[in-house]
């Protein structure tokens, strides 16, 4: 059989956001992947340049939709690292709270996601709905479901009381009930075992040499944390564990995945139980001072990068965000290779790509665009049958 | 069966196709609502296939470019006329009153139009994603019908006949064939699962992978219409393991009145066609969708050696006992 080439994107049930794979097939098997990335670019680094520290934050929450904490943590922890300030106590578990709840509801979206890939809708269906006890903890803590805005540079923008503490706790044990359900479920659903085992097999080295970051590094065995290697907020304080796999396939980084979904609900538990009395916020200067900082963070789908260049203004001088999903596509071309068509979705989906949070450019190139059929147009079907010459202008 | 006025009321009232298109959007309902609410849903209400039948009606039939539209608006009422067909050979309230023997032979044959015509719908698509599920369909055709083929005819050999309406009175006299042949009653419950395309055999339409596969390109009434007789298929499909391997609508006595007679047969093929139901729609939530070399593997290693195995079985018992 000829080589074929799938069009998948800008628009398909699979993707939940606009990309573009050409995938060049012989027959089941992959030959070759080409992507076609950044459908969706805003301009929002050049947006943060124009803007305030203050006004920064809730732009930057909005560069993704679900681990909308972890830019504003990265750029807040930036600016305040330049400023040299020290945020208290109090507002350092409070923030590390929101963040191991964000985790939590993006893993389980991800679980729920990756189940649907593979037409397992009920587990889609039961992740989701606990995601919501999640979700609701968070409205309760920060008014938002989405986006939270509990950042601000110095601390936090709210209290927690006591009896949102309370409230809290009280949700954990179903939480942690339902998610010890979901690691038996991954460890002895027939179906899901034989979609998931052995597809999209990535070794140490391969991870390492692409580039490899977050839970989809961890599943191939590369001990690599930021929380704990570069530690941020009150990571250091909590007692918790890297999760880590040698699987190095779609298994595995579904049971890094529930592994962290289990140290998440740990950490918040520990951070509820022991959040130190104080201020939430101290007083910041409005200028920063002249300085370049890479601010990491380890957001729900691996290590995101803020390189922050300010100017002693109270502007920005330079912002540039680094996605863990534009870090984690190259393994994505590589793993895909000599895998089954059926498999697409699923080894894509194995990383958590964030499609629209990666668009960080976009090439307009008037002189050399196609006139006719360009590599958007989904010709394949045509090529196919060997119809040539009539595709619509 | 020498009145025509009766047999005319027979293929187009009752159970024919006023009742049998009732009876399946009700059935759709039921697998929907069950699917539901093992998924902690809460489902659509009853007449939610019904609206959806009227508005895909209504719908813009769309047709692509290249593609032949004769042949495209000829497949669906075709198929739904064979699966409409195969109905009527069932045993609902008593015997078929146009059985003849050989009829189980003929009820497979047109079960296995809907794939076939599911193939070349994708193939006349133009359409890649068609294209792929057409290809998928029939090489899962391929995979089950063999399996499946072999479950249903294990009844035959055991009643020594291949009439469905002689099989249930051979179970009404003897013993319902679930007991005597459980393995052929699995594989058959597999094999319609994969006939029907439901997960886990929803391969040939994997909405993540290739979108709808061969109903991509398919709009308005087409659909409409497809999907009515992927739902009738449900019915005849489920009536029809109900009547070799579970007895049908017969029980062991008969009542003097021939009223109440029909209307504990009819009770007896509700509740078959719904326990057998309930039985995929478990299926269907409880599993994810295999990958077709994966299903050819499990298909010809353990499903088409089970369905050997209980025909093996059969054969030794009719050996041995000698059928009344």
């Amino acid at each position: 059989m000829p080589e074929v080439v799938i069009p998948i994107g800008p628009q398909h049930p699979a993707l939940k956001e606009p990309v573009n794979f050409r995938v060049i097939a012989d027959g089941e098997k992959i030959v070759r992947l080409e992507l076609d990335l950044s459908y969706n670019h805003r301009g929002i680094e050049k947006a943060a340049e124009q803007r305030n520290f203050i006004r920064v934050l809730p732009l930057l929450e909005r560069v993704c939709g679900i681990c909308s904490h972890s830019h504003a943590t990265a750029f807040a922890k930036g600016i305040e690292e330049i400023m040299g300030l020290e945020i208290p106590p109090r507002a350092r578990y409070i923030r590390t709270i929101i963040a191991e709840l964000e985790r939590m509801h993006s893993h389980l979206l991800w679980l729920g996601v990756a189940a649907h890939e593979i037409g397992f809708n009920t587990l889609f269906m039961w992740t989701w709905r606990d995601r919501e006890a999640v979700q609701d903890t968070l409205e309760e803590m920060s008014g938002n479901r989405v986006h939270y805005g509990m950042n601000e540079i110095g601390g936090v923008r709210c209290d927690l009381t006591a009896a949102q503490v309370t409230a809290a706790l009280s949700r954990l044990p179903v939480l942690e009930e339902r998610i010890k359900q979901y690691i038996d479920m991954v460890n002895s659903q027939e179906t899901l075992l034989i979609r998931f085992r052995g597809i999209g097999r990535m070794s140490r080295e391969e991870a390492l040499k692409y580039g490899a970051v977050g839970p989809t590094a961890r599943a191939s065995g590369v001990d690599y944390d930021v929380r704990r290697d570069d530690p941020y907020l009150a990571y250091a304080e909590v007692p918790w564990n890297v999760v880590t796999d040698t699987l190095g396939d779609v298994y595995g980084r579904t049971r890094v995945r529930i592994g962290e979904l289990w140290e998440s609900t740990q950490i918040v538990r520990y951070c509820l139980e022991n959040l130190p009395e104080g201020p939430i916020r101290v007083d910041t200067p409005k200028n920063a001072p002249k300085g370049e900082i890479l601010s990491r963070y380890e957001a729900p789908r691996g290590e995101l990068a803020h390189y922050i260049r300010t100017n002693g203004t109270d502007r920005v001088e330079r912002v540039d965000i680094r996605t863990p999903t534009l870090a984690n596509w190259t393994s994505v071309a590589m793993c895909l290779v000599n895998q089954n068509i059926a498999d697409i979705p699923v080894i894509v989906a194995a990383i958590d790509p964030c499609l629209s949070c990666t668009s960080r450019l976009t090439v307009v190139n008037r002189r050399d665009r196609p006139r006719v059929a360009g590599p958007h147009t989904p010709l394949s079907g045509n090529r196919l049958f060997g119809r040539k010459g009539e595709d619509s202008p | 069966m020498t009145d025509p006025v009766f047999t005319l009321l027979y293929i187009f009232i009752f159970p024919g196709f006023v009742f049998l298109v009732a009876y399946a959007l009700f059935l759709s309902f039921l697998d929907r609502k069950i699917a539901a609410r093992m998924q902690q849903r809460v489902g659509p209400p009853f007449y939610q296939p019904f609206a959806d039948f009227i508005k895909m009606l209504g719908k813009e039939v769309i047709d692509p470019d290249g593609v032949d539209r004769r042949l495209f608006d000829a497949i669906p009422p075709v198929v739904l006329a064979a699966v409409m067909t195969a109905f009527l050979y069932i045993p609902v309230i008593g015997y078929s009153p146009l059985a003849f023997p050989g009829d189980l032979v003929m009820v497979l044959y047109l079960l296995a139009l809907p794939t076939i015509a599911l193939f070349l719908l994708g193939w006349l698509s133009r359409n890649i994603f068609s294209a792929i599920g057409g290809i998928r369909a029939v090489t899962q055709l391929f995979i089950y019908e063999v399996p499946f083929f072999l479950a249903l005819l294990t009844p035959a050999i055991m009643a020594g006949s291949w009439s469905i309406s002689e099989i249930v009175l051979w179970q009404q006299h003897n013993l319902w064939l679930v007991f005597l042949q459980p393995i052929g009653f699995i594989v058959a419950l597999i094999g319609l699962q994969a006939k029907l395309e439901r997960t886990p055999f929803d391969i040939p339409e994997a909405e993540t992978e290739i979108i709808a596969g061969p109903w991509t390109e398919l709009t308005g009434r087409r659909l409409a219409l497809m999907h009515l007789t992927t739902e009738i298929s449900l019915v005849t499909g489920s009536a029809l393991i109900a009547a070799l391997f579970l007895g049908g609508p017969m029980i062991p006595w008969t009542f003097s009145d021939p009223w109440l007679n029909g209307a504990v047969g009819f009770s007896l093929f509700l509740a078959k066609t719904l326990a057998i139901l309930l039985i995929l729609s478990s299926i269907k939530a409880a599993t994810g969708r295999f990958r077709i070399d994966q299903l050819n593997e499990i298909g010809w290693k353990y499903i088409a050696s089970a369905a050997l195995v209980q025909v093996g079985i059969v054969l030794v018992i009719n050996y041995l006992w000698v059928t009344p």
